[in-house]
């Protein structure tokens, strides 16, 4: 029964979507009665679909096997938690999830939206429903979640263990709701350009959206960093996988947008590049999501890879991104450019770092890509790895870096004024570090320790837009801008630390055995059988020591029965400067036991980072809901 | 926004589209064969890209009897997807070498750690010096080469089950 209710839910929510994409397109005239209409339809479609992903989630938790994707997916052993995200861990339910998002963000617009004209509004909610009708359809006549199977199985076939974790529960639904909050930022600039309505306005009413997403985008991309790390076992925490670029693509894209949709809320200046911007980053959205369901591309991630399923989303973001971006080329000639600005100000820094964002953004799309391109033209198959990315995106991102030290304490419009001086805290502590890195390691690369310095300049630099100024009467905004780059400093210290100071030890050991890695005495003391819910396995007992410190690890060789698959859980040890990591491996043939080791010193400040750049972006946020409900004054919108 | 440029973005998603659709509709597409099929090795002498494993000289072809070299890195995610197929043929009796590209000896090692080590031995090619010679320009590939140091047959991208019967095929033809 639930089943078949979830599924009305979904029909009736694709029939409402259908129907305000009809009123939408029939608001030429008078828009007032309409509008309200809209509204209301467009609250009643968040509320059908979040009925029917309610239902898909007490079927998983009910384990009934009857459905087909629990059946596939779940199984009644395994703890409530993974039953709860086994909904969104697999195609059916992650697609119905990614409906959901998008249907309450238009739900949340048409309930809050109060800054846009009428007309524009409606129009931004046609778009919206344009987008959620095609899920719709999607989802219905594609990947139906609510199919039934008959005769029903025992008991299902679980879940991937590599999936059962409790970070991945969150990593998902914390990345769709950064994607497809930037599905609002696409209507808002959709709907200005049907109404040839672009400017300070439309800004303001997308801000909170690109805001909010891209601290969604930030905390899952951070998440999934860090899952990575800890689970797949390879001591790294970048891989330059599809999946991976699919997640960064929209959120340089977004980055992008955050500092534009500020220069055209508070100068008017920018417009055709953000709207630009606004298109792109939920158009990478989209491509990413396609990439990553229709497995074009291969990657580590595990989802189901069906030809069908990938052409009707190459359908579908076709239609929209085509669409969208002949809009946009027709239009944008009628749009007025907005105040002029010197190269040396405020706005000049902003554009440099939409065209240094751009460009990485285009080396990410391309390496990502060309494996696919090349064999298109040549027939030959090909993976693009980490060193290409590595070698062509790090400088960039280095010069980014650079432009972040002076460009926030630059003045809108023109600043004559020397540069120097506003910079020179940051100059003396950067080049303080350079010099001991030279000193006392020479050894490490030219990336790494240009990483180092730049990331060490930055400390000071992100903090001075906070100097000569009263900390009280300082909008939130602006804690948040310098707490985001702050938080892109020390990540940027800790990706620097890691590749430069990294120690790995690969050993066949024995109980008994000593290994050293960097700092630690690491005694390999025994190796014992123990069990867990759903799996048993093997976990090996490791006493570090560095000094008088001792810690014990304990990796395991995990094995489960359903399906049948062996999974490393490396054992981590966090101190304040660094993490100790160990994998257990196989055994070999002399009763030797494979470790690996590392010492990674400061290698947690790139998640740190990650988290301080999402609070950054949730302090803007919240400053911006509190200025928007006073009243403003004239020329008080700040820079966030 | 002058009045060619606002297209480009169409352009790239038109580009893009083309591709991937082209990628959707031939998902198993003919391959071209290499220049250097039926001509010797080009010569080389790698040094061993991880402990315990010999490294790679074309000397070693001169043995009598053909060979697969894999062209492989530790960061390329489909060598990983042939791993098990390049394991299923080395059980099955064919030797195989193979040629690490831009690779770290940790890497490797946890590589072969993870996916097996079909391989008896094993070049490092830092700068992608000795692929490019052999005529290869990713990873992964697999050639074929007979007992006089004659490559027979190259195979690119990876391996895949399907292919398993006609590598084995080519193998024996090469005797």
């Amino acid at each position: 029964m639930i089943a078949e209710a979830g599924l009305a839910s979904l029909w009736l929510a694709a029939a409402l979507a259908a129907l305000q994409l009809g009123l939408a397109a029939g608001l030429g005239g008078t828009p007032g009665r309409q509008l309200s209409s809209i509204r209301a339809v467009a609250i009643g479609q968040g509320i059908l679909t979040v009925l029917a992903f309610a239902s898909l989630v007490l079927l998983f938790l009910r384990s009934d096997m009857s459905v087909l994707l629990v059946a596939e997916n779940s199984h009644s052993q395994k703890p409530w938690l993974y039953k709860f995200s086994g909904t969104w861990g697999n195609h059916e339910g992650s697609m119905l999830l990614w409906v959901m998002v998008l249907a309450l963000a238009g739900a949340i617009l048409a309930l809050f939206e109060r800054r846009l004209d009428r007309r524009t509004l409606g129009a931004t909610l046609g778009a919206q429903a344009m987008l959620a009708l095609g899920f719709f359809a999607f989802l219905l006549f594609a990947s139906n979640p609510f199919e039934r199977l008959s005769p029903a199985p025992v008991d299902g076939r679980g879940l991937n263990p590599l999936l059962q974790d409790p970070g991945l529960a969150f990593h998902p639904p914390t990345l769709y709701l950064g994607y497809v909050g930037l599905s609002v930022a696409f209507s808002i600039a959709v709907g200005g350009l049907v109404r040839r309505n672009v400017g300070p306005a439309i800004a303001r009413a997308m801000r909170p959206w690109v805001l909010a997403a891209w601290v969604m985008l930030t905390l899952g991309i951070t998440a999934g960093s860090y899952w990575a790390y800890y689970e797949l076992g390879w001591g790294g925490w970048w891989f330059w996988d599809p999946v991976e670029n699919a997640s960064l693509m929209p959120w340089l894209a977004a980055t992008a947008l955050l500092h534009s949709v500020n220069v055209l809320a508070a100068r008017g200046g920018l417009r055709a590049w953000t709207m630009m911007l606004a298109l792109v980053a939920f158009s990478m959205s989209m491509v990413g999501t396609f990439l990553v369901r229709s497995g074009i591309l291969t990657s580590v991630h595990s989802f189901a890879v069906d030809p069908t399923r990938g052409s009707f989303i190459l359908a579908l973001l076709t239609i929209y991104i085509g669409g969208a971006l002949t809009l946009f080329a027709f239009r944008i000639a009628t749009v007025k450019e907005g105040a002029p600005f010197e190269p040396v100000s405020r706005e000049g820094g902003l554009v440099a770092n939409n065209l240094l964002l751009s460009v990485i953004l285009g080396i990410v799309f391309v390496g990502t890509l060309y494996p696919l391109l090349a064999e298109a033209l040549s027939g030959e198959k090909l993976s693009v790895g980490p060193p290409y990315f590595d070698a062509v995106a790090s400088p960039l991102a280095l010069l980014l870096a650079a432009l972040m030290v002076i460009a926030p304490q630059l003045r809108w419009r023109r600043d004559a004024a020397p540069v120097l001086p506003r910079i020179a805290p940051g100059l003396v502590v950067g080049s303080g570090v350079l010099m001991a890195t030279i000193v006392l390691a020479p050894g490490i690369g030219l990336l790494p320790r240009l990483g180092l310095t730049l990331g060490a300049t930055l400390v000071p630099a992100s903090l001075q837009p906070l100097l000569n100024r009263s900390l009280r009467r300082t909008p939130l905004a602006v804690w948040g801008m310098c707490l985001a780059h702050l938080g892109v400093a020390v990540s940027m210290i800790g990706m620097a630390s890691d590749s430069a100071f990294t120690r790995e030890r690969l050993a066949a050991a024995r109980p008994g055995d000593k290994i050293e890695v960097g700092p630690w005495l690491v005694e390999f003391r025994d190796i014992t059988p123990v069990a867990g819910p759903n799996w048993t396995a093997l976990e090996a007992e490791l006493r570090a020591s560095r000094g008088s410190g001792v810690v014990v690890l304990n990796p395991q060789s995990r094995f489960f029965a359903e399906p049948p698959t062996t999974t490393n859980e490396a054992a981590i040890d966090t101190s304040w400067n660094g993490q100790i990591y160990a994998v257990l491996g196989e055994q070999d043939g002399e009763g030797r036991w494979q470790l690996r080791l590392w010492w990674k010193p400061f290698v947690t400040l790139i998640w740190f980072g990650g988290c301080l750049i999402a609070l950054g972006g949730a302090l803007a946020l919240i400053g911006r809901f509190f200025r928007e409900r006073r009243p403003r004054r004239r020329g008080e919108d700040a820079f966030a | 926004m002058k009045s060619a440029s606002r297209f480009i973005p169409l352009l790239v998603l038109l580009l893009f589209v083309g591709a991937v659709s082209w990628r959707l509709a031939v998902p198993n597409d003919e391959k071209i064969p290499s220049r250097l099929t039926g001509q010797p090795l080009p010569p080389f002498e790698l040094q061993s890209a991880v402990e315990g494993v010999k490294g790679l000289s074309s000397r070693d072809f001169a043995s009598g009897k053909p060979r697969l070299v894999n062209v492989f890195a530790s960061w390329c995610v489909p060598c990983i997807a042939e791993a098990p197929l390049l394991l299923e043929l080395q059980r099955q009796g064919v030797p195989i070498d193979a040629i690490a590209v831009r690779d770290k000896p940790v890497d490797v090692a946890n590589f072969l750690k993870r996916h097996g080590n079909p391989f008896e031995r094993i070049g490092s090619d830092p700068e992608s010096q000795v692929q490019l010679a052999l005529g290869s320009s990713g990873v992964p590939e697999t050639f074929i080469v007979d007992g006089r140091g004659i490559i027979r047959y190259q195979h690119m991208g990876p391996i895949e089950a399907s292919d398993l019967a006609e590598l084995r095929q080519r193998w024996e033809q090469a005797r």
